[in-house]
């Protein structure tokens, strides 16, 4: 790896890192780590526990890249970033992917030159409202003053909302979770808007939940993947279907407890793909033949990784809804390993 | 006559009268409340509206302070020991200690390290802070940086092995032609100290922090008001030679250099630190070369470095400005050329003027080291409004977290200011 | 070795560029002009690869784009289909309020605690550097934060509001201070002179102005007639009158009435509503900054030599007149330069809205701007323009002032 002289000393200091010259799947291989951006802190989808150690969905999604790159799913550094950070620590290099409950819009793919790989889960604006208020729509939220955590594009679906239906609306932007959350308890906003996995996730901390509810009204889509630079295509390719390597898993019933014995080989020529024991998938990835059966191996597949983080079993008691298989009516649909 | 001194009169008296005591209101407890609480309508008014304002003050904190539960393991569990009452749920600072202190990422078994550095901390600020202090303690202040850098960050010693060996020979290059030609001396040692930190660089192998005595730590995983501190005291000491090179600048009169200062100094100074760091997370990678990432931690340590070099170059312009010309006139005199008038008669004397103003701004930038953690870097406050207040078991403590970071803070500047006030009073005496 | 029985030759040679005083200046100039072109030539070189690499340009067409959300206060008109550039301005007007308004009650704070701290009364003295230290030795962002939470958890909900029995009533049935703001009434007028409210609101700040003026010559006349005849006229219920009745006429002629907040399904409406997160930052910049004002006072107030006081004691003058008349007027030449400093701190400071969702020019340029459309190195940088402008606009104003009541000399 180049270094420029200056900062020689710098990087062996391990305060600069040497990053992007050729394809980011090499870099990957040769620091030994994946530099993997994550929200500041949101339960459930990415938040240190008491330990210090990443947990949620889209650590997940770091995870099972990493294994499946580099075989080992704690070869991850997690880097933080806010709404603002974000897209710049991408494209400068900092981090190899983003996967922090981004939406995919059309302008961040086209004009800000990122590339989604796809879709880890399906959502949708949604609103909190005490139930003393007695609201039953959206609709009704005429004068309401709405706290907003800002930094996805929570803001502007809500402007579109109240314009559309031409109701007026206070909006109250706030910067993190747990302040937005202080409002709405103290009373001082009427309303909590934010993406609806995450107002799940905000209610189930509460002192006492069911005084809370959610509105019927999904009023945007949020389509939230991770993402990769523009342009490095292998990489993007790898990230690409590590996700539908989970997604497929779940499909074809590869789980983490059985994939070791599913390994061995199977009678479905497409498991035996997707774990690498027929053909040579992942040759053409540049990866290892078993570099999906890692992967997987590394926190379940997407079901098991949506139970465990999301799920209904856990506080924050997410139903699969749009995030079902297509095979049980929902949105995932991995195209076929072949 | 006579008479008077052998017959006493009975009218007159023949000794002092006993003293008695001054009335009750002239004395004691009594007088110091009359003259210094009610001395007046005003003045009682005054005074019985403090003592209100104190009483509730103590009436809403102190049963709070005093029901505090410090035995928990989370808000739910508190408010049931609790049971209605009153009380700060104290446990969160006790279950959360660590990562109050040292970010949720740094390693358990390593806490020992940032401790001695902290200590040692301590012992090599005393010279540079107490001028009475052996001189040769000196010594371990200029090392300490590379020890204080070992012992945080880990990894192989041979790091800071070779930018101590640069520094080093660099200094003796320095001292060897520094005496004839300050400039040879200055960019020799540059030169000297570039090159071989870039071979020590090169030829320190990769892998050789991977077994390293102390492991290493990346400087994303660190945090907490570990963090505040590293980074109050990294950017104050690096902007102190920044600043002087800053105010001499601006005291030059080379038109070039002199604006490039000023301007330097002015944009710094017409801005908010916030967008300096919204610079430091958002810009500045694009401006660095290509093939390289810089550290989030080294970024934001660029800028607060430059933002608090200006404040420090102006502290120590008034410095300057307030030395008598007579002493820039006999330095040349005595025929210095610029960088020995500089060096002897005229940096000393003005920056013992400036110590007072520089430890106002170090304080300062000290506190406002808290803002990093609106560009998602976790310090003791970006680990309370995220990871901590964002879980499940400590969603909604609010006081006792802030509180805490309010006293922390509070302690570490209270007894800086307190310092530089006790040093204002010695550099005041030496006058006379 | 030859005596040298020649005046030095004055041909140019080469080492001159170090050694001969003249030119040494000049080499040093061209040599730090070389390595600022360097470095910038290096900056701005890694900027161009950086970006044509990640395939992006730097661009300020996005200010002319829909910006697309809401911001809850604005001075002047704005919604959702407006510009970027105009939710810009919406937030630079907000800065330029909060930081106008904290600047005022700071002052105030500050004079009255610098003040304070020196009365020798004890309690009271204590008290004041108690709240000195305090708010001085913790950082601003925290007690941003401390006092938009005491906020929200000690004033009440409007909901509290509702119902037969509220815990909370309006006071006078005309304002109510909830965590979520203040709501007070708004004076309209019925029948207005003119048809925008703008020009009525003129004319009503035109006859105050007149009513100054009048004040104004009613005081010479009667400093006048104190100096013919030594006695001064009574002008206390003149002043008054002059005030009071053309304002009371143009009210009458316009029909003045009351727009009183009322509680509506949610939330008050009516009347001005100052937001909460407003009113905490600007609390909170204010009493924070006024520890530091206190300390320029007092310094202020302890540069006047004791003389001054004792001289005016012994005129006669009484306590409050001695510190309004003798010392604060002469103090006051210590005190402006640091004042002219800590506004600019204010207007810094007031950059950390963010952290209480007042949507300030940081929140909307440099916050949903920035996220929304991604443009980082564009948006920071009209940011960094805006404040330096903004600081050099305050502090150019500031030193007027400062040049204007500086002590003139003779």
């Amino acid at each position: 790896m180049k270094k420029s002289v200056i900062l020689g000393a710098a990087t062996v200091a391990g305060l600069a890192a040497g990053a992007a010259v050729a394809g980011t799947v090499d870099d990957v291989k040769a620091r030994g780590t994946l530099n993997c951006g994550v929200t500041t802190g949101l339960v459930g989808f990415a938040a240190p526990d008491a330990n210090g150690e990443w947990q949620g969905f889209d650590v997940s999604v770091c995870r099972a890249v990493a294994a499946a790159v580099l075989g080992d799913a704690n070869a991850v550094e997690f880097v933080p970033t806010t709404g603002k950070t974000r897209f710049t620590a991408l494209a400068s290099g900092e981090i190899d992917m983003l996967a922090r409950n981004t939406t995919w819009t059309f302008s961040r793919d086209v004009d800000l030159k990122f590339e989604f790989v796809g879709v880890n889960y399906y959502d949708g604006q949604g609103f909190m409202v005490p139930k003393a208020l007695g609201v039953s729509s959206a609709k009704e939220l005429d004068g309401a003053r709405v706290c907003i955590q800002t930094g996805t594009t929570t803001e502007l679906n809500l402007a579109d909302f109240f314009r559309a239906n031409n109701i007026s609306y206070e909006p109250v932007p706030i910067e993190t979770n747990a302040e937005a959350q202080q409002q709405y308890l103290a009373g001082a906003c009427d309303v909590y808007t934010t993406d609806a996995s995450g107002l799940a996730a905000t209610r189930a901390t509460f002192e006492s939940p069911d005084e809370h509810v959610l509105l019927p009204e999904i009023i945007s889509k949020e389509p939230l993947g991770p993402l990769v630079r523009h342009g490095d295509h292998e990489w993007g390719d790898v990230v690409r279907w590590t996700l539908n390597a989970m997604i497929s898993a779940e499909e074809l019933g590869v789980t983490s407890a059985n994939i070791d014995e599913l390994s061995a080989g199977t009678d479905n020529p497409e498991v035996n793909r997707l774990l690498g024991t027929e053909g040579t998938l992942g040759e053409m990835l540049g990866l290892d033949a078993d570099w999906a059966a890692r992967a997987v191996k590394a926190g379940g597949n997407y079901g098991e990784v949506f139970a465990k983080n999301i799920g209904e079993e856990t506080p924050i008691g997410l139903a699969r809804g749009l995030n079902a298989q297509w095979t049980d009516g929902g949105l995932l649909y991995s195209p076929p390993f072949r | 006559m006579a008479d008077q001194t052998n017959n006493p009169i009975a009218f007159v008296a023949d000794g002092n009268i006993p003293e008695s005591p001054p009335p009750a209101r002239e004395t004691g407890v009594v007088k110091w409340l009359r003259e210094n609480l009610f001395s007046g309508v005003a003045n009682t008014i005054l005074t019985v509206l403090s003592l209100i304002l104190i009483y509730l003050l103590l009436k809403n904190t102190l049963p709070w302070i005093f029901n505090g539960v410090w035995n928990a393991n989370s808000l739910a569990e508190c408010r049931e020991i609790l049971a209605g009452k009153t009380g700060a749920c104290f446990a969160v600072l006790a279950e959360r200690w660590p990562q109050l202190i040292y970010g949720f990422k740094y390693p358990v078994d390593a806490y020992w390290r940032p401790n001695l550095a902290f200590i040692l901390m301590l012992v090599a600020f005393a010279p540079v802070l107490f001028f009475d202090l052996p001189r040769k303690l000196l010594l371990f202040t200029a090392v300490y940086p590379f020890i204080a850098f070992w012992l945080i960050w880990g990894g192989s010693i041979l790091v800071p092995l070779v930018a101590l060996i640069g520094c080093v020979v660099a200094g003796g290059v320095f001292q060897k032609f520094g005496k004839n030609s300050f400039a040879a001396g200055f960019f020799g040692a540059i030169v000297v100290a570039l090159v071989i930190w870039n071979i020590g660089g090169a030829l320190i192998p990769e892998s050789a922090s991977e077994n390293a005595w102390l492991s290493p730590v990346p400087s994303r995983d660190l945090g907490g008001f570990m963090l505040n501190m590293m980074l109050g005291v990294t950017c104050v000491s690096l902007s102190v030679p920044l600043g002087i090179a800053l105010a001499l600048g601006r005291q030059s009169n080379m038109p070039l250099i002199k604006w490039v200062c000023v301007i330097f100094i002015e944009f710094i100074r017409g801005v908010p630190l916030i967008t300096l760091l919204f610079v430091a997370s958002v810009m500045l990678a694009y401006f660095f070369p290509p093939d390289s990432t810089v550290d989030l931690f080294l970024r934001v340590v660029i800028m607060i470095t430059m933002f608090s070099a200006a404040y420090i170059a102006e502290v120590i312009r008034g410095g300057l400005a307030a030395l008598p010309r007579g002493q820039y006139e006999a330095a040349d005199s005595l025929g210095l050329d610029y960088p020995q008038a500089m060096r002897l008669i005229i940096l000393p004397q003005a920056l013992k003027i400036s110590i007072p103003g520089i430890v106002n701004v170090a304080v300062g930038l000290f506190k406002d080291t808290v803002l990093v953690s609106v560009i998602s870097m976790f310090d003791l406050l970006g680990m309370i409004r995220g990871p901590i207040l964002a879980s499940t078991e400590w969603n909604g403590v609010y006081w006792e977290l802030l509180g805490f970071a309010s006293l922390l803070f509070f302690v570490v500047c209270y007894g800086i200011s307190q310092y530089s006030q006790w040093l204002e009073r010695r550099l005041a005496t030496d006058h006379h | 070795m030859s005596t040298m029985t020649d005046p030095p030759k004055s041909e140019f040679r080469l080492s001159m560029l170090i050694n001969d005083t003249r030119y040494r200046s000049l080499t040093f100039q061209v040599i730090a002009a070389i390595v600022i072109a360097l470095c910038i030539w290096y900056l701005g070189n890694n900027l161009i690869q950086n970006l044509r690499a990640a395939g992006l340009n730097i661009s300020y067409s996005f200010l002319g784009d829909s910006a697309g959300y809401d911001i809850n206060q604005r001075l002047v008109e704005y919604d959702s289909q407006s510009s970027h550039a105009r939710a810009a301005l919406v937030g630079l007007l907000n800065t330029l309020l909060v930081a106008f308004l904290a600047c005022i009650t700071a002052t105030i704070f500050g004079v009255a605690a610098g003040v304070l701290r020196l009365s020798n009364n004890w309690l009271v003295s204590k008290l004041m550097a108690v709240y000195v230290e305090i708010f001085r030795n913790i950082p601003v962002l925290i007690w941003i934060i401390i006092i938009f939470t005491i906020m929200t958890a000690v004033l009440p909900a409007p909901s509290a509001f509702r119902g037969e029995n509220p815990s909370s009533s309006m006071l006078f049935d005309a304002f109510a201070f909830t965590n979520r703001g203040a709501y007070i009434p708004r004076p309209e007028f019925a029948n207005g002179l003119f048809s925008s409210t703008a020009l009525n609101w003129l004319l009503v700040i035109a006859f105050l102005i007149g009513s100054w003026f009048a004040t104004r010559e009613i005081e010479k006349r009667a400093t006048k007639k104190q100096e013919e005849t030594g006695e001064r006229p009574k002008t206390l219920l003149l002043k008054l009158g002059v005030w009071l009745v053309p304002f009371a006429l143009l009210m009458l002629v316009m029909g003045l009435t009351w727009n009183i907040p009322e509680l509506k399904r949610f939330n008050f409406s009516g009347g001005i509503n100052v937001g909460g997160p407003l009113i905490a930052l600007w609390f909170a910049l204010s009493i924070y900054t006024g520890a530091f004002i206190a300390e320029n006072v007092r310094a202020g107030i302890q540069a006047i030599s004791k003389g001054q006081t004792e001289a005016a004691a012994a005129l006669g003058l009484r306590q409050g007149r001695i510190m309004n008349l003798v010392v604060l007027p002469q103090a006051l030449r210590v005190i402006i330069p640091p004042l002219i400093s800590q506004y600019l701190n204010i207007t810094k400071n007031s950059s950390l809205a963010i952290a209480v969702g007042y949507a300030d020019i940081t929140a909307t340029l440099g916050g949903i701007t920035l996220n929304q459309t991604g443009r980082a190195i564009e948006c920071v940088l009209l940011l960094m323009l805006f404040y330096l402008t903004a600081s050099l606009l305050i502090s150019t104003v500031m030193n007027f002032y400062n040049a204007s009541v500086k002590l003139k000399e003779r």
